[in-house]
């Protein structure tokens, strides 16, 4: 006879134990991917509203509703609080956790303890981040990167910014330490390399970069730290410090960064399109080795940032050569989920809908970066709101998107409900809409030469700025449909089957929520991922 | 742990020596003027001591393979992330950026 825990759903008090402490002192993989899941939302919701407002600023050159030191904060805490908050542990510590096991038909992580400290490091840096705004010289207005020798001169708070992000950073080491370990000792005896959902090969892409790429990040803000309180010249240059060696330092972690962002985001759209396609995933082998080699090649494109900087010419070209090199192995993806769906039996669900727009709008935003990493164009547009669209593009149109799509694939299976599906699409339609407006504006104006964050901008660029943030306006309408549509989820009866969407990863084979306890014992079968011959709809 | 692996203390001894040893050559490396290859002379004691420290006092050279490879892999990375850094420094015009 199976125990309450193994039927119980995990949303509900364990047999014995509830309340508050229940959750935030869970050892449970799919509890803690739930606390990171409302954390990372509820920064999401933050850097929404200080977008929105940033946007509201620019609608008119000039003083519109701030100051300009407020404007610098208000870019830099967007920043921060997007990237470091919400975008690098989105996907993978949120979705990754609940269902990295439950992919692979394991308990739980290697190491359950760590993972419930990783939630509370990544808490303590948020509230440290939150702190650095109401204490010392004010909030920080360096933007996101803390470029120096200005984030060493400034009186604003950059020493406890620093130290947060240096905290959040080891949230994200071990959790990608977790995965690895996981990855390679916890798979079901029948989970071969070749049977893993191109799921699991993104976070175990994502996992190597955390883990090697994130400690440089810490280092760098730790010598920040030190040479903002001791004085020493380590970065600047009045100091006889090399403010260039910052930037190596900073885009070593940073660019990878983006990969952190990106490549769980291509896992969660390689699992969708094959289902919804009703058809095995083109190309299965491609994809999860351009996964390791987008981690790889990734990691050593760093200095295209620094085109301008100053650096060697030597080094602009190797760098401008490997950047074009990054994008054979996101090509295949692309490609790959395009031929899957050529000929397929499409249901366009919305988790296919929000697929679709990932490809689009993380095409544009990839197909743009090349424009950014060929050195002779880059002069023109660096540091220009050519920059901004490219990076939101890729980062919101695909990560974002990315997550999007997770929600509507997923939040069945995690909360038993099924979410409204026509205001699920109606948000799709307003999204899109909304966000070509906000961005598609600021390739134009960036081409003709609007810096980024500038606080004020010549008349010229007034009508890109006003038809931006009125895009803003219809993003946020998006946003709001989205999550009413989603909503549903979260009350009513739970009447979602095992297998509302007819997928055929291991995570569907359970109850719908999935119970406390899950894979006690290994499933005795484990079936190729995107053959859905047999695998009927439940929902 | 299904194994313990007790060091001789005499082994840890000459390990601590040759650690202290290199930390000699370091310091008389940097008072000689061998240009950048100072820094890459730094750099290959560093290294040397490193491995030292990882193989005996971290045990790593009676780990199993798997393991060994999953270091040697980190330290290609890093060796990757500071030679590439040196595109730019190496190369960087006299009088600075």
């Amino acid at each position: 006879m199976p125990s309450p825990g193994e039927t119980v759903p995990f949303l509900d008090p364990y047999p014995g134990r509830s309340g508050i402490l229940s959750w935030i002192f869970s050892t449970d993989h799919k509890r803690i991917g739930m606390l990171y899941l409302w954390s990372i939302l509820t920064m999401f919701a933050v850097g929404v509203v200080i977008g929105v407002l940033m946007r509201l600023e620019l609608i008119a050159p000039g003083r519109t509703i701030m100051g300009a030191q407020t404007y610098n904060a208000m870019f830099t805490l967007h920043g921060v609080v997007m990237i470091f908050l919400f975008v690098i542990p989105g996907i993978p510590a949120a979705f990754g956790n609940i269902l990295l096991p439950l992919q692979i038909g394991a308990e739980d992580v290697s190491f359950p303890r760590l993972n419930i400290f990783s939630w509370w490091l990544y808490l303590t840096g948020a509230a440290l981040a939150v702190t650095s705004l109401f204490t010392g010289g004010g909030p920080p207005d360096t933007g996101w990167t803390f470029y120096v020798p200005f984030s060493e001169r400034t009186t604003t708070n950059v020493s406890l910014a620093v130290v947060a992000v240096f905290i959040l950073g080891f949230s994200s080491i071990l959790t990608g330490l977790n995965f690895i370990t996981t990855i390679h000792r916890l798979r079901a005896p029948k989970m071969s390399w070749g049977k893993l959902p191109l799921f699991v090969w993104s976070l175990y892409a994502t996992a190597w970069i955390q883990l090697l790429a994130t400690p440089v990040l810490g280092i760098t803000v730790a010598l920040v730290f030190i040479e903002r309180l001791l004085g020493i010249g380590l970065f600047d240059p009045a100091r006889g410090g090399d403010p260039l060696l910052y930037q190596h330092l900073f885009w070593i972690y940073s660019h990878p960064a983006v990969y952190i962002m990106i490549v769980p985001a291509m896992g969660v759209v390689s699992d969708i399109i094959p289902a919804f396609a009703r058809k095995s995933i083109f190309g299965y082998k491609a994809i999860a080795v351009s996964s390791l080699a987008i981690a790889f090649a990734g990691s050593l494109v760093w200095a295209h940032h620094m085109f301008t900087s100053g650096m060697s010419d030597t080094a602009v070209m190797v760098f401008s050569f490997l950047t074009f090199v990054v994008a054979i192995p996101s090509a295949i993806k692309v490609f790959n989920w395009v031929a899957t769906l050529y000929k397929g039996s499409i249901y366009l669900e919305p988790p296919l809908l929000f697929s679709l727009g990932f490809i689009f709008l993380f095409s544009a935003g990839g197909l743009t970066g090349l424009v950014l990493g060929s050195a002779g164009t880059d002069i023109h547009v660096h540091d220009t709101y050519f920059v901004v669209a490219h990076f939101h593009y890729v980062i919101f149109g695909g990560t974002g998107f990315g997550l999007f799509a997770a929600m509507h694939f997923w939040f069945p299976k995690i909360f038993g409900r099924m979410y409204d599906r026509k205001l699920a699409n109606a948000s799709w339609y307003l999204l899109i809409g909304g966000f070509n407006m906000l961005y598609f504006p600021m390739f134009i104006i960036g081409l003709m030469g609007m810096p980024r964050r500038y606080y004020d901008y010549l008349p010229m660029y007034q009508t890109g700025h006003m038809v931006s943030t009125v895009g803003s306006w219809v993003l946020v309408a998006g946003l709001v449909t989205m999550f009413w549509g989603l909503s549903k989820c979260f009350h009513g009866p739970r009447t979602v089957g095992r297998n509302p969407w007819g997928a055929a990863t291991l995570e569907w084979t359970l109850p719908s929520p999935p119970p406390h306890l899950t894979f006690l014992d290994p499933p005795d079968e484990v079936p190729s991922p995107y053959s859905y011959e047999g695998v009927k709809r439940d929902d | 742990m299904t194994h313990k692996h007790i060091m001789p203390f005499g082994l840890l001894a000459k390990i601590w020596l040759a650690l202290l040893a290199l930390t000699g050559v370091t310091v008389g490396v940097a008072s000689v003027d061998l240009g950048y290859l100072n820094v890459l002379a730094a750099m290959a004691v560093a290294s040397t001591k490193a491995l030292l420290v990882v193989l005996f006092f971290m045990h790593l050279k009676y780990e199993n393979r798997a393991l060994g490879a999953f270091v040697i892999l980190v330290f290609v990375i890093l060796a990757i992330f500071i030679g590439f850094t040196f595109f730019d420094v190496a190369w960087r015009p006299e009088g600075g950026a």
